[in-house]
C-alpha cells in the first residue's frame, strides 16, 4: 500500500512536469485553430474559440455571460441593450420568454464558444507553397541520407572486419572529426563549390555525405562489431568475396543499426538550417522547409496563427515517423553513444 | 582482443606479432573499404581546413577573387579590437556557462525519474521527454518565440497566474538568454538516454551498500550515482560544450538574423555568418573560424585533462 501511494506520487510529479514541458505544443495546436482576432480578445479561452451569436426572430444576438442574482452565470443572449437594465433570452430555452435582468451589460464578457478554423492551415499551405518545400526537403534528405548509409556501412565494414596498417589511427582522425567545428572547412568549401556553380544548387548538401561521417560509421562499426566473425568465416569457406560476404552476412545482420544510422540521418538533414540557408539563398523554389518556414516567420510575424499552423505541418512528418519507430530511435542513441 | 582460433580459411593462419598481422590482401580490401572516409577526409575536411588556414591570412571576397591579397595576421589583430567580435563571443561565453549546467541538471534529472522504479509506463515518459527533439529546430523555435511572446504568450499566462508579471522574454537583453536556455531544453532527448543507460549500468548492489552504510537518497546520489556515471557526464559535458559553440538556427530564427534585441543574440556563429554571408568579409570569417576551433579544441583538451580527477573508469580499461 505505501509502495502504492509512493508510485502515485512519483508518477503525479512525473505528469506535472511533463505537462510543462509539453505545454509549447499545446499553445502551437490552439494557436494554429484560432481566429488572429481572439488572440488580443479580453477574456478570450485559450482553446480556439469564438464568440457565440445566438439567432432569434431573424436577428444575430450576442451572447453574454450574465451573472444571476442567486450566483450562478449563464449565457444569455442579449436582446434589448438598456443603461442600467437589460433583457436576455435563454438560448437554450427561448420558448420561456423574455428575462429582464438589472446592471449594466457592458460590463459582461462575451461568451465564447469551442470553435476551429481550418482556413489557417490552407493560408499557410499555399502562402509557403507547402508541397514544393516538403518536396525539396524530402529530395535532400532523402539523397544525402543514401549517400551517408551506403558510405557508413562500407567504411564501418573496413574498420570492423579488417587489420591494416594505420586502422586505429584513421578510426581515431575520423572520431576527431566530430569536434571539428563545421565553420572551419566552410569558408574554402563555400569558395569551391562557387567555382564549381554548385553553389544554388543541392550538391553541396548532398554529395559530401557520399564521403561518410563519424557519427554514422561509430554507430555502424559498433554494431557490426556485435556480429559473431564465424559467420563471415563460413561465407568466406563458401567462397564468398568481402562485397558478398558485407552483403549477404553482415548487412542482413545489421539492419536494426542500419535503419537507426538511416533515421537520424534523414531527419537530421530534414532538420538541417545553416547549410541550407547559405547554398540555396535566393532560390525559393529550391529551399527546403526549414529554410522556407523561418523566411515566412520573419514575413509574417504578426500572424501567429498562420506561423503556427506552418510549423504544425514541418514538424509533423519528423513527429509521426518518431512515434512509430521511437524504439529504432532511442536504441540508436544509447548504443552509439555510450560505449565508447 | 579476442584470439582466434579457427582452423581454416585465411584468417587462421596469421602470425601473432601486431605489425605482421595484416596480409596484402586483407589490407588492401580494408583500405578500399575505408576510402569513402580517406578521401571525404582529405577533400571535405583536411584541404579545406588547410584553406582556411589560408584564407584567414587574406583579404579573400568571393565577388572578387582575383583582387584577393595576403595581409599577414591582420585579421587576427582586427579580432582583437573587434568590439562586435568581443560581445558575440561573451554572448556565446555567457550562454554556454548558463545553459551547458542547466540542461546537464535537467537531463540527469528526468533520466532519473524515468529511471525509477516508481514511476507507472516509464517508456511512455521517456519518448515525450525525448520527441521535442525530433521536431525541426525551425518548428520548435517558432513555437517557443509564440509561447515567450510579452503579451499573448502562454508563459506569462502562467507566471501571471500566480502573480508574478512575466518579462518581456524576448525583447529584453537581460531575458533572451534565459528565454533561448528554457528552449533549449526541448534539446534534451539524447543526453537524457546517454544518462539512462549510464544510470542502469550502475549495480544495484552498490545502492544497497549504501544504504546498510546508512547513506540517505542525497549521499547515496553524490557517492554512488555521480562517480558510477561520470564516465557519460562527461561525454555529455563535450557534446553539449561544442554544441554551445556551434549554437545558431535558434538565434538566427529568433532574431532574423539580425541578433536582436541589441546584439543580445549575436552569438559568435551568427557573427560569423553576417562576416562571411552578409558582408563577404570571408578573409576574416576564417579567421573567426579558426578562433572557435582553437577554443573548441583547448576546452576538449582541458576536460580530457581534468577528466582523470573527477571521471570514474571503474572496471572499465
Amino acid at each position: 500500500m505505501r509502495r502504492f501511494a509512493a508510485m502515485s506520487a512519483v508518477t503525479l510529479v512525473a505528469i506535472t512536469i511533463v505537462s510543462a514541458f509539453l505545454m509549447p505544443l499545446a499553445y502551437m495546436v490552439a494557436t494554429a485553430f484560432k481566429d488572429s482576432s481572439q488572440l488580443t480578445a479580453v477574456g478570450a479561452p485559450l482553446y480556439p474559440a469564438a464568440p457565440e451569436v445566438f439567432v432569434y426572430e431573424g436577428e444575430e444576438l450576442k451572447v453574454f455571460d450574465v451573472p444571476a442574482p442567486d450566483g450562478s452565470v449563464h449565457a444569455w443572449a442579449l436582446l434589448e441593450p438598456h443603461r442600467e437594465d437589460a433583457v436576455f433570452i435563454d438560448p437554450a430555452n427561448a420558448d420561456a420568454g423574455p428575462i429582464a435582468w438589472v446592471g449594466r451589460w457592458r460590463t459582461l464578457q462575451q461568451h465564447w464558444g469551442f470553435s476551429l478554423k481550418v482556413d489557417n492551415f490552407t493560408a499557410a499551405w499555399e502562402t509557403i507553397d507547402f508541397p514544393r518545400l516538403f518536396m525539396n526537403s524530402f529530395g535532400i534528405a532523402g539523397l544525402s541520407t543514401l549517400g551517408a548509409v551506403l558510405s557508413a556501412i562500407c567504411v564501418a565494414y573496413g574498420f570492423s572486419r579488417f587489420r591494416f596498417p594505420g586502422r586505429n589511427g584513421l578510426f581515431i582522425l575520423m572520431l576527431a572529426t566530430i569536434i571539428l567545428p563545421f565553420q572551419v572547412t566552410l569558408i574554402p568549401s563555400y569558395a569551391v563549390y562557387l567555382q564549381l556553380g554548385w553553389v544554388g544548387t543541392w550538391l553541396p548538401l548532398i554529395i559530401p555525405h557520399f564521403f561518410s561521417n563519424a557519427y554514422n560509421v561509430f554507430l555502424l562499426r559498433q554494431y557490426f562489431l556485435t556480429i559473431p566473425r564465424e559467420l563471415d568465416e563460413a561465407a568466406m569457406i563458401d567462397g564468398a568475396g568481402p562485397f558478398r560476404i558485407l552483403r549477404s552476412v553482415i548487412v542482413p545482420q545489421a539492419v536494426p543499426g542500419i535503419v537507426a544510422v538511416t533515421l537520424f540521418h534523414f531527419f537530421w538533414a530534414w532538420n538541417e538550417y545553416f547549410l541550407p540557408l547559405i547554398y540555396l539563398q535566393g532560390k525559393p523554389d529550391l529551399q527546403p522547409l526549414a529554410v522556407g518556414l523561418a523566411r515566412f516567420n520573419a514575413l509574417y510575424s504578426q500572424q501567429p496563427t498562420l506561423i503556427q499552423a506552418a510549423a504544425i505541418m514541418a514538424m509533423l512528418l519528423p513527429v509521426v515517423v518518431f512515434f512509430f519507430a521511437q524504439r529504432a530511435f532511442m536504441r540508436g542513441v544509447v548504443f552509439g553513444g555510450v560505449e565508447k | 582482443m579476442s584470439t582466434t582460433q579457427v582452423t581454416a580459411g585465411p584468417v587462421a593462419i596469421k602470425p601473432r606479432g601486431r605489425w605482421r598481422a595484416f596480409t596484402e590482401r586483407e589490407s588492401l580490401t580494408g583500405l578500399a573499404f575505408v576510402s569513402p572516409f580517406i578521401i571525404g577526409f582529405i577533400v571535405f575536411s583536411a584541404i579545406p581546413m588547410l584553406a582556411s588556414l589560408v584564407l584567414s591570412l587574406t583579404d579573400f571576397d568571393p565577388r572578387e577573387p582575383d583582387q584577393v591579397r595576403f595581409i599577414g595576421l591582420d585579421n587576427y589583430a582586427q579580432m582583437l579590437s573587434d568590439p562586435v567580435l568581443h560581445q558575440s563571443l561573451g554572448v556565446t561565453v555567457r550562454f554556454a556557462l548558463l545553459v551547458v549546467p542547466l540542461t546537464l541538471a535537467f537531463a540527469l534529472g528526468v533520466a532519473m525519474l524515468v529511471n525509477s522504479k516508481l514511476l507507472a509506463g516509464r517508456t511512455v515518459f521517456r519518448t515525450l521527454f525525448y520527441m521535442p527533439m525530433q521536431i525541426p529546430i525551425v518548428a520548435s523555435t517558432i513555437v517557443w518565440i509564440g509561447v515567450l511572446h510579452a503579451t499573448t504568450g502562454w508563459l506569462n499566462y502562467a507566471l501571471e497566474g500566480v502573480g508574478i508579471p512575466g518579462p518581456n522574454w524576448l525583447q529584453s537583453t537581460f531575458w533572451v538568454g534565459p528565454a533561448l536556455g528554457l528552449m533549449g531544453l526541448w534539446g534534451i532527448g539524447n543526453m537524457m538516454l546517454i544518462f539512462l543507460a549510464g544510470l542502469q549500468s550502475v549495480p544495484t548492489e552498490l545502492y544497497d551498500a549504501a544504504k546498510v552504510d546508512g547513506a540517505g537518497p542525497w549521499a547515496s546520489f553524490r557517492n554512488v550515482t555521480l562517480p558510477m556515471i561520470s564516465p557519460v557526464l562527461f561525454y555529455n559535458v563535450i557534446i553539449a560544450l561544442i554544441a554551445a559553440f556551434q549554437y545558431f538556427t535558434q538565434a538566427y530564427v529568433v532574431s532574423n538574423g539580425r541578433g536582436d534585441p541589441d546584439r543580445a543574440t549575436l552569438f559568435f556563429n551568427l557573427d560569423l555568418y553576417r562576416e562571411a554571408f552578409g558582408f563577404f568579409h570571408m578573409g576574416y570569417a576564417s579567421a573567426m573560424a579558426w578562433l572557435l576551433f582553437v577554443i573548441v579544441l583547448g576546452l576538449t583538451i582541458v576536460l580530457f585533462k581534468t577528466a582523470g580527477s573527477w571521471v570514474f573508469a571503474g572496471g572499465e580499461r
